[in-house]
């Protein structure tokens, strides 16, 4: 079993759109698609800030594999669904489909409830495509 | 498998930094990291431990240029060494597209040597890899312990003890003093991007 799933362009180009659409254009400030070896399929970015998203999604792939190990100690399968707050900016991350994880960094402006929503909403869309 | 974006044309490798606890794991990277800072974009991340050990992993990204008009990000990692961190270890390994394993050419590690590199076929394995067809390099690191007379394992019994299957290229390196740091680096690379020139064509 190997992890990485292949994308063509014109999947890559309809995720973009997806996510513009859905995430950047409500407000949040970056968006990372990315598989759980810690690679960097789609990174869009709203030009309000700059992160170093490989360093970013190196840290998230350990990060959501810890936690995932400490669901199966619980006793559940994985948590799918992750969220850090910060003073000004948050991270949420949401499972797309088996070894994919959506990233997504806002800020207070964005109300955690509606960026679920739109979160799920993108998820829905894009899982058609893969 | 290395991600390919068809888009960006842009090819991601990750390369993982194997090996006993304590080895120089750390230390080769924090070395190129230190001698091929101007083409380091970002800083290292380190996930420690308070007694500076890794606890997770080391992370530094790395550009090397164009390889049939795709840019090739290479990511390396290290993992923990310790023997009880093997749940992370094997997290790190995810996805792994080459492999350095270093080893310690102290007298007093060659069992640690042993058990390291079948810990990292069992953990291969448990993603359905062999290490026999994954991209590797052998590193005898240390080897400036014999000049403080420290007893150091001859190049030949590390050779008989963790390479004699394998045949993969090996270094005998000081990570500490630089030696072969570099040289190790780009074996592993040419041989991981050597695989996938076929799938760029």
């Amino acid at each position: 079993m190997d992890f990485t799933i292949e994308f063509d362009k014109q999947q890559i180009e309809s995720i973009e759109n997806i996510l513009q659409e859905e995430l950047i254009d409500l407000g949040v400030q970056s968006v990372i698609l990315m598989d759980l070896a810690g690679n960097v399929i789609v990174n869009l970015e709203n030009g309000g800030a700059s992160h170093d998203v490989y360093s970013l999604a190196a840290l998230a792939a350990g990060n959501y594999g810890a936690v995932s190990a400490m669901a199966n100690i619980i006793g559940e399968q994985e948590f799918s669904l992750l969220f850090h707050k910060g003073e000004e900016e948050s991270i949420h991350f949401s499972k797309v489909v088996e070894d994919l994880l959506l990233l997504t960094i806002f800020n207070k402006n964005v109300s955690l409830g509606f960026l679920r929503l739109k979160v799920a909403e993108a998820i829905k869309r894009i899982q058609v495509l893969i | 498998m290395a991600l390919i974006n068809p888009k960006k044309k842009e090819v991601q490798v990750k390369i993982v930094y194997y090996g006993p606890g304590r080895g120089g794991k750390t230390t080769n990277l924090e070395y190129i990291n230190k001698k091929f800072k101007k083409r380091i974009q970002n800083e290292m991340v380190t996930v420690k431990t308070y007694g500076d050990r890794t606890l997770f992993f080391d992370f530094l990204p790395f550009d090397i240029g164009e390889i049939k008009g795709h840019s090739i990000k290479v990511q390396l990692y290290t993992v923990p060494g310790q023997v009880k961190y093997n749940a992370t270890r094997r997290l790190v390994l995810r996805g792994v597209d080459g492999l350095v394993f270093v080893a310690d050419s102290m007298d007093l590690r060659r069992e640690m040597n042993i058990r390291s590199l079948q810990n990292l076929k069992e953990n291969l394995e448990t993603f359905n890899k062999s290490i026999f067809n994954t991209p590797l390099v052998l590193q005898y690191n240390k080897r400036d312990l014999e000049e403080e007379g420290i007893p150091i394992l001859s190049v030949d019994t590390l050779q008989r003890d963790l390479n004699s299957r394998l045949k993969a290229p090996s270094f005998a390196a000081s990570a500490v003093k630089g030696d072969n740091v570099a040289a190790t680096m780009k074996k592993i690379i040419a041989l991981t991007v050597g695989s996938l020139r076929k799938k760029l064509e």
